[in-house]
């Protein structure tokens, strides 16, 4: 009786220590992004480390994107013609395809992409100059580590994610394009009308880019958070990287229900 | 230094391709409505059933696109739906213009069409058209139908 009730302490015991660290480490994630927001500054007056970053995080992630995109859309094509021919509405192939892409797929998937290729690279770099005290010695020379490593890589991945988000969608359309007209052979003139028709610059569109500006700013702070809180060892950067990957993969789908939510109701 | 504008361009180059990517999507795949707050005027107009319209749904006119349902609202005096029409400036119509809510294709969405009467004053902002026919609701196409059916053998 004693042995079950000393058990059950301790598992209360882990469970109370569990909530109060994932609230302890919220609060410092809050105030850890109001240093980076006010410490944004001076990394933009020095734009040339903000530069480098999208560098890093942009360039480096066009094949990717690109590929990833055009696939997508290849499959769109053709799903959405076996289906939409049995209603013999084929036309309207072009229609799903390009509302799929930029309402949903092409902010998703083009950020969950830039989580696992961007993202980890982040918190690797910070976490590995964390762990051999890098940051330690840049504070110690006056140097704000927040303003000279967290922020230009915050800037970086915020400025890419939508311009990665807009290729991924243009290329998966293409893609679309490709399988049902060329291949295929839906009408050319039919498929690009009626997309014309059904999707509206400032509802379709403009919705898809803010999808993408919140994802890219939320994806960004998970990474340069978690490389900055890591444990300094190897394990804690190897942990802290699957950590991002996670967080950031749970955010971006909780987020985007949310925010379809808010933005198609109809 | 060479190094780094090397970078340069490579960042030039991946903010060129994905303005591009957005020019791309805003001008081919979507199209600009063309019909925004300022360039256009309102009209209202009652209905005893809008059936299944929705807010942002077209209006058009001979099939062409003018304008956009911009909200609807119940009338609690008169008991019908006030329908607000959003119409580009450009497309004036005559005061007596009708309205009616119709059907896309079989299984379309359901529109307002409009239809130029012989007035010679044009429509204003906030005015109101004064002859509409509501949408077709099945139910009650379905009940007539039967109604006639019944009454026929009565009437030889």
């Amino acid at each position: 009786m004693n042995g079950l009730f000393a058990g059950l302490a301790a598992g209360l015991r882990h469970v109370g220590k569990l909530t109060i660290d994932g609230i302890w480490r919220l609060g410092f994630a809050t105030r850890f992004m109001f240093a980076v927001l006010l410490a944004s500054g001076q990394s933009l007056t020095r734009i040339h480390l903000t530069i480098r970053e999208l560098y890093f995080s942009g360039v480096l992630s066009l094949l990717i994107i690109t590929v990833s995109g055009l696939f997508v859309g290849l499959v769109l094509g053709l799903q959405g013609y076996d289906i939409l021919q049995r209603y013999g509405s084929a036309d309207a192939v072009g229609v799903m395809v390009a509302l799929s892409l930029l309402r949903e797929l092409g902010p998703v998937i083009a950020a969950l992409l830039f989580a696992s290729r961007a993202g980890s690279a982040i918190t690797a770099e910070i976490g590995l100059m964390k762990t051999t005290e890098q940051l330690k010695a840049m504070d110690m020379m006056a140097v704000n580590p927040i303003a000279r490593v967290v922020a230009p890589r915050f800037w970086g991945g915020v400025l890419s994610m939508p311009l990665l988000a807009a290729l991924f969608s243009a290329m998966g359309v293409f893609g679309g394009w490709l399988i049902t007209v060329v291949v295929i052979g839906v009408d050319d003139g039919a498929f690009w009308s009626q997309m014309q028709a059904a999707v509206e610059f400032d509802y379709d569109v403009l919705n898809g880019i803010i999808k993408s500006m919140v994802f890219g700013t939320v994806v960004s702070l998970i990474a340069v958070f978690e490389g900055y809180d890591c444990e300094p060892t190897a394990e804690g950067v190897s942990r802290a990287i699957t950590r991002t990957v996670v967080t950031s993969a749970l955010a971006i789908l909780a987020l985007d229900f949310v925010l379809t939510s808010f933005m198609f109701r109809g | 230094m060479m190094s780094r504008t090397a970078l340069d361009l490579w960042v030039g180059i991946f903010v060129a391709i994905g303005f591009a990517a957005l020019v791309f999507l805003a001008m081919k795949v979507g199209s600009f409505s063309g019909i925004n707050g300022s360039e256009s005027y309102r009209v209202e107009a009652a209905f005893d059933n809008i059936g299944g319209l929705k807010v942002r749904a077209p209006v058009k006119s001979a099939g062409v696109l003018i304008g956009r349902v911009q909200g609807i609202r119940f009338d609690t005096d008169s008991y019908r739906a006030v329908v607000q029409l959003d119409i580009d400036k450009r497309f004036e119509f005559p005061a007596d213009t009708s309205a009616s809510i119709l059907t896309s294709g079989l299984l379309g969405e359901q529109y307002v069409g409009l239809e130029a009467g012989a007035d010679v004053e044009p429509l204003k902002e906030g005015d109101r058209l004064m002859i509409t026919q509501s949408a077709v609701v099945l139910e009650k196409l379905i009940g007539q139908f039967l109604f006639d059916k019944a009454a026929e053998p009565a009437a030889q």
